[in-house]
């Protein structure tokens, strides 16, 4: 339902207000899409505008510089490995609680609630110690483990408001034909929940690709670094060569612009539905 | 509703892995970190308990008080100034019909991207020779002429502007769900009685958003507490403190002085805030303030 509490003719100081707006939004990227194509030399006179000529060699240059193939397969693997692992417990226990109801799981989601709320300051320090211990410094094993943590309360509580309303009528057929709780888990709720299960993956591939606090902490290891945390050492290493600069993050931020633009209303509403339900 | 009412142990075999996974991350590792700041432990060899010195400590350390002090400053900001005008643009975009879709993506396409992006681009942009303020000083205005990055009075400002810049779209969208909710018969019959389009919104649109709105400031003051990005990678928390919060203090006893006690009496402190925080709004809504 699209409320028109304005007339049409009043639309027009709307859209110029808007236009200002989106264009502080806007400019900031465009001036970084110019920098990635723009020449080196051309910087000292047009820091700001569309470059004159384009020079796409900057990615390739960016590319070799920052010895990107090795950082992009680092951080695809931590998306990979903890959109997956993510997912798996979120959806376990999402399913659980919301078909399977077991007394006292109610302590759970408030435990995973107030989760969400601990700041993460609160637990780096021990947990960087432990995770010392274990070896699993700079291994990406060990930063995919905290990132599945970090992200299964918000895919748990997302996968669970949507398996509440598939019909129980579904579950009770097949339990009547002799289906376990796995076969249930695997044949009905998973098929029927594939548009959270994409979501919740694009919510959790996205937390990970930008994360920086505990990339900069757990993996201190140059060959092991992801993207994000490159970047901001590339930004001192290559600091006044903007061309450089820039063409690396336009690289980091192409995948994500590519995902929201076929994807647009689910990275909307999986990165506002934390709050607009409980 | 309950499909297998005897075969409670395997829903819960169900719920175990997150529950493990999210112990040995964050549960455990938070209460450890609830014990330690009552200890003078550096990481390595004994460990001695000794009360409530670091609390006692810290609140006579001037650079803690400082940077509680700016975090309250960034909790006030974001309270007001992105607040404001996602409020104002989700109330226009409800007014138009064209465009709809191409404002929502890109207000809201900032807020997706990584914190060392749009700190890359802020830092260009606010650089003396080459971002805004050479080109102000090519058109002979003075402005932005050096970088308010690395200037004592602004270094604060100019990250919460970087970070605000980055999450207001976020609001929008949010509001502008609650505004879509609004019956519109409401402002057809404010029409009628002749409101002006400010009396429309004052009494028609901001009461019927409250839940989403007084939802927006809880999570906007939960927020300000662990700013930790945007400060570290634009300023570091400089120059001379000038731009230092609580989360990039904390990150400095912890990571390079190694003060494992003292940072966890920090993050104590931090989490009891937070902790404080869900409480009130939790007893508001017990008290049926419809949040």
């Amino acid at each position: 339902m699209i409320v028109s509490n304005f007339r049409k003719k009043e639309a027009i100081p709307n859209h110029i207000i808007l236009l200002i707006f989106a264009s502080i939004a806007i400019f900031p990227l465009l001036v970084l899409v110019f920098n990635s194509v723009k020449p080196f030399n051309e910087f000292g006179l047009n820091p700001l505008g569309p470059p004159s000529t384009l020079r796409f060699e900057n990615f390739s240059d960016a590319w070799v510089a920052g010895e990107y193939a090795r950082i992009f397969f680092n951080s695809i693997k931590l998306v990979i490995g903890s959109v997956f692992l993510c997912l798996a417990v979120s959806l376990l226990a999402g399913f659980s609680l919301a078909k399977l109801n077991p007394r006292g799981s109610t302590i759970i989601a408030v435990y995973l609630l107030v989760g969400i709320s601990i700041p993460a300051q609160l637990y780096i320090l021990p947990l960087f110690l432990l995770w010392k211990e274990l070896s699993l410094l700079n291994t990406h094993l060990g930063l995919i483990i905290i990132y599945s943590a970090l992200n299964a309360p918000f895919a748990t509580f997302l996968i669970r408001s949507y398996m509440i309303r598939l019909p129980d009528e579904l579950f009770e057929a097949s339990k009547l034909d002799g289906a376990n709780t796995f076969q249930m888990f695997f044949r009905i709720a998973i098929p029927l929940s594939w548009p959270v299960i994409l979501t919740a993956g694009l919510i959790i591939g996205l937390a990970v690709w930008n994360e920086f606090l505990f990339a900069l902490t757990f993996i201190t290891d140059q060959n092991f670094k992801p993207i994000a945390t490159i970047l901001f050492s590339f930004q001192s290493r290559f600091e006044n060569n903007y061309a450089l600069v820039s063409a690396s993050a336009i690289m980091m931020v192409a995948p994500i612009a590519i995902l929201f633009m076929i994807f647009q209303r689910r990275f909307i509403s999986g990165l506002t539905s934390g709050g607009l339900k409980e | 509703m309950n499909i297998f009412s005897n075969k409670n142990s395997i829903a819960w075999y169900f719920i175990l892995p997150v529950v493990i996974i999210h112990l040995f991350v964050i549960g455990v590792p938070s209460i450890l970190s609830l014990a330690l700041c009552l200890t003078d432990w550096s990481g390595l060899g004994k460990i001695n308990y000794i009360g409530f010195e670091n609390f006692i400590e810290l609140f006579d350390d001037r650079y803690f008080i400082k940077a509680i002090f700016h975090n309250i400053i960034w909790t006030i900001i974001f309270l007001t100034v992105p607040v404001a005008i996602a409020l104002m643009c989700a109330y226009l975009l409800t007014g138009i019909k064209r465009g709809q879709m191409f404002y929502r993506l890109a207000f809201f396409f900032p807020y997706m991207l990584a914190s060392v992006i749009n700190c890359q681009i802020w830092k260009y942009l606010f650089h003396p020779i080459h971002g805004l303020g050479g080109y102000f000083s090519s058109i002979g205005i003075d402005f932005l002429a050096s970088s308010p990055f690395t200037t004592k009075e602004t270094s604060l400002y100019a990250a919460a502007f970087v970070d605000g810049w980055h999450f207001w779209g976020f609001l929008v969208v949010i509001y502008l769900t609650g505004m879509y909710q609004v019956d519109n018969h409401l402002y057809e019959a404010a029409d009628i009685e002749g409101a002006t389009k400010f009396e429309k919104f004052r009494y028609i649109t901001l009461p019927m958003i409250r839940p989403v709105f007084i939802f927006s400031i809880m999570i906007i003051i939960i927020w300000s507490v662990p700013v930790f990005d945007y400060v570290y990678i634009l300023t570091g928390g400089g120059p001379a403190y000038s731009s230092e919060v609580v989360a990039n203090y904390l990150y400095t006893h912890a990571f390079v002085r190694f003060n494992v006690g003292y940072a966890s009496a920090v993050g104590t402190l931090m989490f009891v805030y937070v902790m404080f925080i869900v409480l009130v709004f939790g007893i508001l809504r017990k008290l049926g303030w419809e949040i």
